[in-house]
């Protein structure tokens, strides 16, 4: 969601809920309705998981994670809210709005190339003469972990790469558009976005001792209406259906 | 006499709603936004960068498209040949495209993936990432505004005036341009202060054909759209800066094109 609808969203949620949610598992049929507000980025993992989810029919809210707690410091009472990452859910947990947070998930920022590109298979090969790099601009997640990565590397290959920018793109979207295009050579995107193109992007991996730290959190609201059936939705993230959903949409596994 | 009375009150009420409606979010910018504040926040790096890089663009895309539209717009409007309206109608086409689109369009077309794209980068310079990228993205966006304003300016012209300038024995070119050219002038111009605004505002062509960085491709409006998420008074004392800015370019077109601004029927 662009920035401009966010205060619509918040808006819209002070007067019941926002109207972006979605039905899914086919119809009602007598079970109780299970409310969720995710991170945009498990859309794709959650509407595979919640159309499998036996114990009631969920409804989906996607949106950025500040955007949904936001929502819930308003009053908006769904069930289940999974963010993008866990200082979230701890504030909200610190604030009473919701019961204690569990994390389910992480993500790896990687670098991702075109699929037939050859020139690039390090982070260095990003440092060269005249690679064209798009990568998330400062002011967004993307962008800030981008540079806190950058952060980590040597004062003169952090200028090389830097030097190579030709374009800081306000969402992940503009990164993955101006590569699928071949504008760019490569930029640097979460895992679950290169997953998400099917093969028109590939994955480098960074070393590990580079790689900032992407876990999600998740969290039945307090004075959620179906708390049984919350538990069993963040159960099935844990060790059942949802975690495999979210495997094959790149998503690590939670920490054991 | 009394629905007379009654249509009249009408219509300054409808003006009064319409002008409320469209000067209040632009009221709140100056508003929102101290002098002070905004005189600051001009010093930040990269804000005089996209300003300097709106005015330049926008100049050498106002001029490439009077160039080459005032002749395009004279041949629209003094010929009819088969396929005019069909050539009339492509030309307004960008009018409609969402600027999204546009920047989608020019990709496929000029991208390094684009139909034309090999051909563009062996003939000249790249486009995508750079500056001239730029130009060419607010050009397709405003030319539409220019040849518009200029097909009807010429189309305006007394027949018997240029009638009475070939009789005299004055070649075609002559006539376009001693006769049409000076009597279209104020149309002419109100079409470029149109198509000059319009290129001064255009966000989402650049941002997707061009990208957007400081002081290569990031224009002022995609640099207000940078600064909205963590900066909004400097994204306010930007937009201040370009509604100032559009608003002189219109203001300035209606003196030069001779219309009065105010109390001008015609201007």
């Amino acid at each position: 969601m662009i920035p401009a609808l966010r205060s619509l969203a918040v808006l819209a949620s002070a007067f019941g809920f926002a109207g972006c949610g979605d039905d899914v598992g086919g119809g009602d049929g007598g079970k109780p309705r299970l409310t969720v507000l995710a991170a945009a980025s498990l859309t794709e993992a959650f509407e595979q998981y919640g159309g499998q989810f036996d114990a009631a029919a969920v409804r989906l809210s996607f949106a950025g994670s500040d955007e949904l707690a936001a929502q819930i410091r308003q009053g908006v009472e769904p069930d289940v809210y999974a963010a993008a990452n866990t200082t979230l859910p701890e504030q909200l947990f610190e604030e009473d709005l919701v019961k204690k947070p569990v994390t389910f998930a992480g993500n790896r920022l990687v670098i991702a190339v075109p699929a037939d590109s050859d020139e690039i298979s390090s982070l260095d090969d990003l440092a060269a003469e005249g690679v064209k790099l798009a990568i998330g601009s400062e002011d967004v997640p993307v962008g800030a972990y981008t540079r806190e990565v950058l952060e980590r590397l040597a004062g003169a290959e952090r200028g090389a790469i830097l030097g190579n920018v030709r374009s800081n793109e306000p969402d992940v979207t503009g990164v993955t558009g101006k590569l699928t295009q071949g504008a760019a050579d490569a930029g640097l995107l979460y895992i679950t976005d290169v997953v998400a193109t099917n093969g028109r992007l590939e994955a480098i991996e960074l070393p590990d001792s580079l790689q900032p730290s992407l876990e999600y959190g998740i969290a039945v609201v307090e004075g959620a209406d179906q708390p049984q059936a919350a538990e069993e939705l963040i159960d099935g993230l844990l060790r059942g259906p949802g975690r495999e959903a979210m495997e094959q949409a790149g998503f690590e596994p939670p920490p054991e | 006499m009394i629905g007379e009375r009654w249509f009249g009150a009408l219509l300054v009420i409808a003006l009064g709603v319409a002008l409320t409606f469209l000067t209040l979010p632009l009221v709140a910018i100056f508003v929102d936004v101290g002098p002070g504040e905004l005189v600051a926040s001009l010093g930040e790096p990269g804000t005089l960068a996209a300003l300097r890089l709106s005015l330049e663009t926008t100049a050498i895309a106002l001029a490439v498209i009077v160039l080459l539209g005032t002749p395009a717009a004279w041949l629209l409007a003094t010929r009819s040949f088969r396929g005019r309206s069909i050539a009339v109608t492509l030309v307004e086409l960008p009018l409609v495209v969402p600027p999204a689109v546009a920047g989608i369009a020019l990709l496929a077309a000029l991208g390094p993936q684009g139909i034309l794209g090999e051909r563009v980068s062996a003939a000249g310079p790249e486009l995508v990432f750079q500056t001239a990228g730029v130009v060419v993205a607010l050009t397709f966006v405003a030319s539409p505004f220019y040849i518009r304003q200029a097909l009807a300016a010429f189309g305006a012209l007394d027949p018997a005036l240029l009638e009475a300038s070939r009789t005299l024995g004055a070649s075609e070119a002559r006539t376009f341009v001693a006769v049409a050219l000076p009597n279209a002038l104020p149309g002419l111009v109100a079409g470029g202060a149109l198509a000059w605004g319009r290129a001064l505002g255009e966000f989402g062509a650049t941002l997707v054909f061009a990208g957007s960085l400081s002081g290569v491709t990031q224009t002022a409006p995609l640099a207000i759209y940078e600064r909205f998420a963590n900066d909004f008074t400097g994204a306010l004392a930007l937009s201040a800066v370009l509604v100032a800015v559009s608003a002189t370019i219109l203001l300035g077109a209606k003196l030069v094109s001779g219309g009065r601004v105010l109390g001008d029927a015609r201007a």
